[in-house]
């Protein structure tokens, strides 16, 4: 097979990204943050949503984890296994750019 | 009602019924609208409008050949001003330099491109269009030149179903995001065409492999979506997610339809937008009233557990099969003619001594 591209692995110096096809807008009618992508609508709860608005490109993932452990007062262990799974996760189904 | 009405999140624009391409498994109805019966520009742009007032969040524009439309950029444009995401859904085929990446400048999100077999010679004949494969692989550069995210979609059924790794293949050598293995789900064209196109189940097996294979080696790298044939299911799919709970269609006319085959239902009938608001058809209309939600079902939906998974699957199939739009679908293995999808399957194994050339190839009558 000859892929164009190869699957990304999180590193806490990772800067992610989210993709041209995927992107967070505001729904009005239903009063939510939709994730919008090629097929499907998503509704990301609400760490969820922390966690993808921080993905900007420019923010390492060490960064957003710190920031997240500072907003939620909560052990950084927990947070960390979270992010890291959290955007592996999306990173895989090709809804964040590592 | 009870159960409320909730806004669609979806809507697919049938913008027109001409297509280059004579796919025997189209799924535009058998009467096709010839080009004097489609909505002007503006009146497409006021249903996008309403649309994003009723809360859709995509739209997906399609045909027939979406891109046959001259004022598609305009349309694009549309609902790019109201914040939809678009995806334009396209053969492919003829279409002008430089449209592309007007598309793009218009505001398209995504671009989803068909291409009916992995061999060119496949694509030629399936779509009955010489030439059209390598049309669909200048399209598909054209759109990664142009930075659109790309979804190759593939109709499977018995003449390409040998060919799912090579789809696989042919998808990352052009670097789409996203791959639709999508088993022809026999309504429309395909289901005047269900002898010819059936496959058979030893296929169909090494296909969910093959898929599932890859899916796992690829996470990461290419999104693989089976649509999995019915014929061989256990149980339905949830038919447009739900017969008119979150995703509508709109012909070329402006007529509102719950799914592709809904006007294959003899005791329904739609509304057209513009003799209607979208909000009043959507929450209003009779046919949309007719099945949404639960309250219509019967044994064995009524108390199956699976009731708001599948939501009962798909009512034209109901009809095509059982001859009942309010029965259980036979795909599921609760209904009472479960055995007469794989009878169907077993029929066109017996009777299928005939060639490719006997499609009844999609035309628009004259």
């Amino acid at each position: 097979m000859t892929a164009l591209r190869e699957r990304a692995i999180v590193s806490l110096r990772s800067a992610p990204s989210l993709p041209r096809h995927v992107r967070i807008q505001y729904d009005p009618v239903r009063r939510a943050f939709a994730v919008l992508s090629p097929e499907k609508v998503f509704w990301p709860n609400e760490i969820s949503l922390d966690i993808l608005r921080r993905c900007d490109g420019q923010s390492t993932v060490e960064r957003i984890i710190a920031d997240l452990v500072a907003d939620y007062d909560a052990d950084r262990q927990d947070v960390a296994d979270d992010v890291i799974a959290f955007l592996q996760e999306w990173s895989d189904k090709l809804l964040v750019k590592l | 009602m009870s159960e409320p009405i909730l806004p669609p999140i979806g809507m697919l624009a049938e913008l027109t019924h001409r297509c280059p391409l004579q796919c025997p498994y189209c799924s535009n109805p058998l009467e096709l609208l010839k080009a004097n019966r489609e909505l002007d520009t503006q009146t497409w742009l006021d249903l996008f409008s309403q649309a994003a007032d009723l809360g859709v969040l995509q739209v997906h524009l399609s045909g027939g050949e979406p891109t046959l439309r001259r004022d598609l950029e305009q349309l694009i444009a549309g609902c790019s001003a109201r914040g939809v995401y678009t995806n334009l859904i396209t053969a492919g085929v003829g279409i002008a330099e430089g449209r592309i990446d007007a598309f793009a400048e218009a505001g398209l999100n995504h671009l989803q491109l068909s291409f009916q077999g992995a061999r060119p010679a496949t694509t030629d004949r399936v779509g009955n269009h010489q030439g059209s494969h390598e049309k669909k692989l200048k399209t598909a550069r054209r759109a990664r030149a142009a930075g659109l995210p790309l979804t190759i979609n593939a109709p499977i059924h018995r003449h390409n179903i040998k060919e799912v790794q090579e789809f696989i293949d042919l998808a990352l050598s052009l670097g789409a995001e996203r791959l639709e293995i999508a088993n022809v789900q026999y309504a429309g064209w395909a289901l005047a065409n269900r002898d010819l196109l059936m496959p058979d189940r030893a296929a169909v097996d090494r296909q969910a492999d093959i898929v599932a294979a890859a899916q796992e080696q690829l996470a990461g790298i290419m999104n693989i979506d089976l649509v999995t044939p019915d014929y061989f299911a256990i149980y339905p799919k949830p038919c447009m997610g739900g017969w008119a709970r979150d995703a509508f269609m709109v012909a070329p006319d402006g007529t509102v339809l719950p799914c592709h085959a809904a006007q294959t239902i003899p005791s329904l009938r739609f509304e057209r937008f513009g003799d209607r608001s979208l909000a009043e058809i959507w929450i209003d209309s009779p046919a949309f009233n007719a099945f949404r939600g639960t309250k219509w079902m019967r044994e064995p939906c009524r108390s199956c557990e699976r009731r708001e998974i599948d939501w009962g699957g798909c009512r034209c199939q109901a009809l095509a099969i059982v001859g009942d739009a309010a029965a259980t679908d036979p795909a599921c293995i609760k209904s009472t003619a479960h055995g007469r999808m794989a009878a169907l399957v077993d029929k066109t194994r017996r009777s299928n001594t005939a060639g490719d050339d006997a499609f009844m190839y999609r035309r628009m009558r004259s």
